[in-house]
């Protein structure tokens, strides 16, 4: 397989530009006879359709929910960054660049950075044109704060729900195209294959939630915005219906999945409370703004927190980091908490929690200060644990949060698939191995807004697809390949629910390819995998019919997805063997315990290769060349 | 603690729905409401039967696919609280909790607890926007908001599109879903071109989709997971007005 990044020459700072006037621009009357399917309508699939729908192209637009306005992108709490350097601390375009490519601990690719960090800035005033209510001061401009990884505040928010109205903004744009008639919306239907001829991704095969109904969708090029694959982990901060159906088909068809064991662990979600427990909590990064993250000194300490004098306390952010302190990533944050937790000064009654305590800032700035900056993110916190953090500190755990690995794609955002192209969390070209905070909304709008709608028109006028429509027999092949596999899960007929098998493979993973990974650990994993993925297959339940609204089915196609990518993933984890981001690897650390990269060996992405069900995948690599940013060991003290 | 549940059940939008009786044992405190559901699932799959379909994603309130009639009140008891954020501490041993669907005409029931909510996108289609076209938009700081205005509009913003609204009001009106929109866009400079007409197309559209006229009686920001103002649909009606005027 050949990957080619296609990545334009010349200097870092010209190559959008430049790109930008060399790509093939399709004529405004001939738009409208392209059709484009967009999966996904989150941010990035949100903005790209109704995007691609204001430049007249026919869009048809899938999303498994009721409506467009749930996709998961909702969920973001805390901001989205910018280089706008409005607050005068030294931010620029190329710091924003630095810092991420710092952030992802020098594995991405610097050409799609820098063009991200380039656009973070027509993002806010798109966002703003549109009605996002961002948080303003008292003089009328934009407020900011800072984020986990930065020095500089370049981070825009409203309150503790910019991701939803981000995507309201994308959303309400989208179902003014829906009404203009150029995006068709297809709610609740589910996306179960991609249809390539001659080469081409021509379409798609989805099934209608509702009614069961199996249909292909004709298309000149499809774009994936599907998100990231976090609930293979079961536990997780993402949706319930969050899953990797849709890029691991496409994986299956030729489109090489990089990086999959690039996962992030977020260090502030409320820990676990029971067997029952269905998904996991995040609380914004952003409190760590202000609130101070602390364990007793001491192994096994059980008093409350209130009881602990302030020389009995450990503050380890602060203590290990003193220069970005509570503010260190998100990976050094989270594998500080688990290191405490390890070491059995964990809190609660798991033992598996930290405290973050606003006390100080509270006595500080007051409570009115901190309601207005967290008011809503105090209140769920009460909601879920019953305990007022005004008064105790909260109890934080680390979770599966994102994952930066994904579908690989060129600079175009084009997979290996021609016509297939992936934006979003669901392709992996711009945090590395580590995404920082606010970061993921900026790139999914990103490529929604300002970079596929300009790439897809080049593929279009080069490419020029030849007609086809769904009695093509690569249709009617995939139709019956989705057929074939829902019948076989109605039809096992045995006695384990699908979600217990879930959250089986998802202790699974958390043990072996989650925080900490080691050698013997991930070939465990491949051990354990296998066997529970074969007595899936033989002893799952799932009852009723596929011709009505079955949600044990959906999930069952998604669970068994999940067990085949779960495998990737290890194997990934397992053959790098050094240490960078949110994957470390235990046998290679500093000697204070930091991740340990080996550039010389592992500086590239890892493009796996689907070679056949009881074949192993074919590691294919793209070496990462740094022509401007100097690769060191990535330093927060 | 032990609880029992009523469950609406019915099988798709032709077929006639009625109350299905099921034990809840060991639930604890800690569990959310759905949680609860979950295992309750859990054990009908292993029993043979049917699940109970329910729509969920986010489980942590901010999506709005969850729609709950819990004992006749939209999302359940707890004040400003969406169903998934609800926990079981809210009730106690030896309940009877009864579950239902949203109930309005222009929420047609999918299966069980499934409805649809299309009529939302539809309202927002015919006008809940500012028309502004990916492209070169001016620097964001060119456009001066004083805060009170976007706490404002962010306060209206905040709607989840749940329908509880829809499914608290006695006339199954959707006024307030229509009127937080119109009030966080009318609230807002950028808002103000199109001012007049989203409210006369918005109005219009939730007409067309079966829903009912307000009447004011206030239920539905006691039932708000967003605890969103009733204040906004006096801010509808006058947009309303005016724009009758004007044109």
């Amino acid at each position: 397989m050949e990957l080619n990044s296609r990545v334009p020459a010349g200097p870092l700072e010209k190559k959008w530009d430049r790109h930008r006037f060399e790509m093939k621009l399709v004529n405004p009357a001939n738009k409208r006879k392209y059709t484009i399917i967009m999966v996904g309508s989150g941010l990035g699939g949100g903005a790209a359709a109704a995007t691609m729908g204001e430049l007249g192209y026919n869009v048809k637009c899938f999303c498994f929910q009721d409506s467009p306005r749930r996709a998961h992108s909702i969920a973001a709490q805390g901001g989205i960054n910018a280089a706008k350097n409005y607050q005068n601390d030294g931010d620029s375009i190329y710091r924003l660049f630095y810092d991420t490519v710092k952030g992802g601990d020098f594995r991405s690719r610097e050409a799609n950075v820098y063009r991200l960090a380039e656009i973070s800035v027509n993002i806010i005033d798109q966002c703003v044109a549109q009605g996002v209510p961002f948080a303003r001061e008292y003089g009328g401009l934009l407020a900011n704060r800072s984020f986990g990884g930065a020095q500089v505040s370049r981070t825009f928010y409203a309150r503790g729900q910019t991701g939803q109205q981000l995507l309201l903004g994308a959303y309400q744009a989208l179902e003014r195209q829906v009404a203009a008639g150029t995006v068709t919306m297809y709610p609740r239907t589910e996306m179960l294959d991609v249809v390539i001829i001659d080469g081409k991704a021509r379409g798609i095969v989805t099934r209608d939630l509702v009614t069961g109904k199996i249909e292909s969708h004709v298309a000149d090029a499809v774009v994936l915005g599907t998100g990231g694959y976090a609930n293979v982990f079961y536990l997780s901060t993402n949706a319930k219906g969050s899953n990797a159906t849709a890029i691991w088909r496409a994986y299956k068809r030729g489109a090489a999945f990089a990086n999959p064991c690039y996962t992030q662990i977020h260090p502030t979600c409320i820990p676990v409370s029971g067997e029952y427990q269905s998904k996991l909590t995040l609380m914004s990064e952003s409190l760590r703004n202000d609130g101070r993250v602390w364990v007793p000194k001491a192994k096994g300490d059980k008093r409350a927190p209130g009881a602990i004098p302030e020389d009995e306390r450990d503050y380890y952010l602060a203590r290990k980091y003193p220069s970005f302190g509570n503010l260190a990533p998100r990976d050094i944050a989270s594998r500080g908490a688990k290191e405490v937790c390890d070491e059995g000064r964990g809190v609660g009654p798991s033992g598996l929690g930290v405290y973050l305590d606003f006390a100080d800032a509270i006595k500080r700035l007051g409570e009115g200060v901190i309601r207005e900056r967290y008011g809503n993110l105090f209140e769920m916190y009460q909601r879920i644990t019953d305990e007022d953090p005004y008064k105790v500190p909260m109890r934080i755990y680390p979770a599966a949060h994102y994952t930066m690995g994904g579908l690989w794609v060129d600079y175009n955002l084009m997979s290996t698939i021609a016509g297939l192209h992936v934006i979003g969390e669901a392709n992996f070209s711009d945090h590395g191995a580590n995404r920082l905070g606010a970061s993921a909304l900026m790139q999914g709008l990103a490529d929604g807004y300002f970079v596929i709608p300009n790439t897809i028109s080049d593929y279009l006028a080069s490419a020029k697809p030849a007609k086809v429509d769904t009695s093509h027999q690569a249709f009617k092949d995939a139709e019956a390949q989705v057929a074939e596999r829902t019948r076989q899960f109605l039809s096992i007929d045995g006695k384990r629910t699908v979600d217990s098998f879930h959250r089986e493979l998802g202790k699974i993973m958390w043990e072996y390819c989650g925080m900490a990974r080691n050698e013997a650990g991930l070939r465990k994993a491949l051990e354990l995998i296998p066997q529970l993925r074969e007595e899936f297959w033989r002893d799952v339940n799932v009852p009723g019919s596929d011709v009505e609204l079955n949600q044990a089915l959906e999930k069952a196609g998604r669970v068994a997805d999940f067990f085949e990518l779960a495998e990737l993933m290890c194997k990934d984890a397992l053959h790098r063997r050094e240490s960078c981001g949110g994957h470390f690897r235990e046998e290679s650390q500093t000697p204070d315990g930091e991740a340990l990269r080996d550039d010389e060996h592992f500086a590239y992405v890892a493009a796996w290769e689907y070679a056949g069900d009881a074949k192993e995948p074919i590691l294919n690599k793209e070496p990462l060349v740094f022509e401007n940013v100097k690769l060191s060991q990535r330093s927060y003290k | 603690m032990n609880l029992k549940l009523r469950v609406w059940r019915q099988a798709d939008a032709r077929a006639a729905g009625k109350m299905v009786e099921y034990d809840a044992p060991d639930v604890s405190p800690d569990m959310s409401f759905l949680e609860m559901l979950d295992v309750v699932n859990e054990r009908l799959t292993e029993d043979g039967q049917d699940p109970i379909a329910f729509d969920h994603d986010c489980r942590e309130g901010i999506c709005g696919s969850c729609s709950l009639m819990i004992n006749g009140t939209a999302h359940g008891p707890m004040k400003g609280t969406a169903t998934c954020q609800l926990h079981m501490r809210s009730f106690k041993d030896g309940d009877l909790i009864n579950v239902e669907p949203w109930r309005a005409k222009a929420f047609p029931v999918i299966r069980d607890l499934v409805v649809d909510r299309s009529a939302f996108d539809r309202i927002i289609g015919a006008g809940g926007y500012i028309t502004a076209a990916t492209g070169g938009a001016q620097d964001a700081n060119s456009l001066l908001i004083p805060k009170v205005d976007a706490d404002a509009s962010m306060d209206a913003a905040a709607c989840i599109g749940c329908g509880a609204c829809v499914a608290a009001c006695p006339n199954a009106s959707a006024s307030l879903f229509t009127a937080a929109k119109v009030s966080h866009l009318g609230h807002l400079p950028q808002g103000q071109p199109e001012r007049y007409r989203r409210v006369l197309s918005m109005v219009s559209q939730m007409e067309l989709e079966d829903f009912g006229g307000c009447t004011l009686y206030g239920e539905c920001q006691e039932a708000c997971p967003k605890e969103i103002s009733i204040d906004n649909i006096s801010t509808m009606n006058r947009d309303y007005i005016m724009a009758g005027v004007g044109s």
